[in-house]
């Protein structure tokens, strides 16, 4: 079977998913993960397993469910009052615990702020493999995870093998992934494990929790049309252009790198590599050359729309439709008609 | 106050092509820089130092041409720097880099003073991983501070930080202990310009140089292509989509034709989009 593997990590088997849980939300990313562990396992013949680590409630419990709904055969829970804020080290030593108890095969958690904090920690204590930011996920035929991420800041891809280490452990970025159906079912095997944690013992406390709130954050990630500016747009003023835009068809808006790098734009509102990875029904990238790095983090989106006075600028290469042109001068009559031919519809709604 | 900061030396990836025919990447001629993120601890680290006193080691794993990044970080006003270079190292992934590193930075404690903090950048713009500073300070035993907006308060008789700390949909605030380890976030604060003394000094300065036998590594086996469990099998280029936009031409049309006529073009594409924007937006 698997060359070189020492014996006693053969005992290592099924498929976890870290399900992300802050403050009582599930981040969607779990689902996306439960999606292609569920490849995964039914590629291995093993089980799915959701890991959700939260403090005693309904919102813990809730988050199980889900996991169910959204393809997992059993779930793991830790369930303690020290993990109702995320903190490093009680996280840590959860999983930790919950991993070298029942020995899962293959861990995957999502690359957000949490799950990178979290996965780097517990891959060291383990001492195993860890592939950051995979794009492709597959079992090749002696049963090995394959994990695939870009390399060289996108412009390459290559495949990750971890190799005599269990569990293999992989990060994924939101919206890379596709979200899976979410089916009725809600319950199965709920697997309980305590572990002896006292809060005197968390050297780290969270004195506060600051929210971002509905709308002063991007929720670029998950916004089903997203209007974006680069360098094409010359100046930072120009970018009320692509705000504009944006708010006529109800969009969120980003940027690529360089506008983030030249303090144009804030950095959570920046699309590519580094930045976020979208996933709209509609993109529209105004005066954005395309670098491999931005490509990366839009390819996932229904159609793209490019809007470049270079005709063969790279995002003509993956773009569905462009319009050769200067996005400067061009973006306010794009915005007028949008509106034009939208304000009818919208009327008929407000009627309605 | 002792403060140890990781930086690495990357390419500046803005700059990278790929070769068209071997999809090998084209070094040749492309700069480097400081990784972008540990200019933003970096600077944090000084800033501390100016405010706490102490000192700033600034410590880097990489082939001896990292000495180069090591000296614009003494121009920048770091007190001293350690380039930590083998050739066991090579092929290190993020665990074997943790080790090497971990090692180096308890070599610092012993030789120049225990560091208080040891700081990174959140990431790298070439690995991209986020995951050598959790390991560091897993290997250290350190208390780990990730995407740290802000340093609020040090109090050190107290032996307490307090941070501010990003995470999905919005600003934690941690008050942890001393010594810990923190990555820092971009955009954070602007870095300085080095003094004429800071550059005088650090054109002076010896680089402090250490093989993984000089940093106390015995175990060798845990270093570089060995000591780690990742192991890339195979690099490629991403593939090519086979049709390219259909580019709509602008000779003569005004931009109200023009916008016309890329409209039409997402609804017949999209026809479900028209009822969703007007209901989003539109109004």
């Amino acid at each position: 079977m698997k060359k070189g593997l020492p014996a006693h990590f053969k005992d290592y088997r099924h498929v976890w998913v870290f399900i992300e849980l802050e403050r009582g939300h599930v981040h969607p990313v779990s689902f996306e993960l439960l999606g292609e562990g569920r490849k995964l396992a039914d590629k291995l013949g093993v089980q799915l397993a959701g890991v959700v680590l939260g403090p005693p409630g309904e919102a813990t419990w809730f988050a199980i469910a889900e996991a169910f709904a959204y393809g997992a055969d059993l779930a793991y829970i830790v369930e303690t009052p020290l993990l109702a804020d995320y903190r490093n080290e009680p996280f840590t030593k959860a999983l930790t615990d919950l991993v070298a108890t029942h020995k899962p095969e293959i861990l995957l958690l999502g690359a957000t702020t949490l799950g990178r904090d979290l996965a780097g920690s517990v891959a060291t204590t383990l001492l195993t493999g860890l592939t950051a930011d995979c794009t492709e996920l597959d079992v090749d035929a002696d049963g090995s995870l394959a994990a695939t991420r870009p390399t060289f800041g996108g412009s390459l891809l290559c495949t990750i093998y971890t190799l005599n280490c269990r569990p293999q452990m992989a990060t994924v970025r939101p919206r890379v992934m596709a979200m899976p159906q979410r089916g009725n079912n809600q319950v199965g095997r709920v697997v309980q494990h305590e572990v002896p944690m006292v809060e005197e013992e968390i050297v780290t406390k969270v004195l506060g929790f600051l929210s971002d709130g509905q709308s002063a954050k991007a929720n670029l990630a998950y916004a089903d049309v997203v209007v974006a500016g680069g360098l094409g747009l010359g100046a930072a003023e120009n970018l009320k252009l692509v705000k504009n835009l944006a708010r006529a068809i109800g969009a969120e808006y980003g940027c690529s790198r360089p506008l983030v790098q030249k303090g144009w734009m804030p950095a959570d509102r920046q699309i590519g590599q580094t930045g976020k990875t979208i996933r709209p029904k509609l993109y529209i990238a105004a005066g954005i050359s395309g670098a491999i790095q931005h490509r990366v983090g839009v390819e996932g989106a229904d159609l793209i729309i490019a809007i470049n006075t270079d005709r063969n600028a790279p995002i003509f290469d993956f773009a569905h439709l462009g319009a050769v042109t200067d996005a400067i001068r061009f973006l306010p009559s794009l915005t007028e008609l949008f509106t034009h031919r939208l304000s009818p519809h919208s009327r008929d709604k407000l009627a309605n | 106050m002792h403060i140890v900061i990781c930086i690495k030396q990357v390419p500046d990836s803005a700059q990278i092509r790929v070769h068209p025919v071997t999809n090998t990447i084209m070094r040749q001629g492309v700069p480097t820089i400081i990784n972008p993120y540990d200019l933003f601890a970096l600077e944090e680290a000084l800033g501390l130092r100016d405010s706490h006193g102490g000192e700033v080691t600034v410590l880097t794993m990489g082939p001896p041409m990292a000495e180069d990044a090591l000296r614009k970080a003494l121009t920048y006003g770091a007190d001293r720097a350690v380039l930590l270079t083998d050739r066991y190292f090579a092929g290190s992934d993020t665990l074997a880099t943790s080790f090497a590193l971990s090692h180096a930075i308890a070599k610092i404690g012993e030789s120049f003073g225990t560091p208080d903090i040891v700081f990174t950048g959140k990431q790298t713009i070439d690995g991209d991983t986020a995951q050598v500073g959790p390991g560091i300070a897993k290997r250290l035993d350190l208390l780990q501070l990730t995407y740290v907006a802000k340093i609020a308060s040090i109090d050190l008789n107290a032996r307490e930080i307090t941070v501010e700390r990003r995470s999905e949909g919005g600003t934690q605030t941690l008050k942890s202990k001393l010594p810990c380890l923190v990555t820092m976030l971009e955009g954070t604060n602007e870095i300085r310009r080095g003094s004429l003394d800071d550059a005088l000094r650090a054109a002076r300065s010896q680089i402090v140089k250490w093989s993984a036998a000089d940093a106390g590594i015995e175990d060798l086996t845990k270093c570089g292509l060995r000591g780690s469990p990742t192991v890339v099998k195979r690099v490629f280029a991403p593939p090519e989509r086979a049709e390219k936009a259909e580019q709509i031409d602008t000779t003569e049309k005004t931009p109200r034709d023009l916008a016309d006529e890329l409209i039409a073009g997402i609804f017949s594409r999209q026809p479900g989009l028209e009822n969703e924007l007007a209901f989003n937006g539109g109004a």
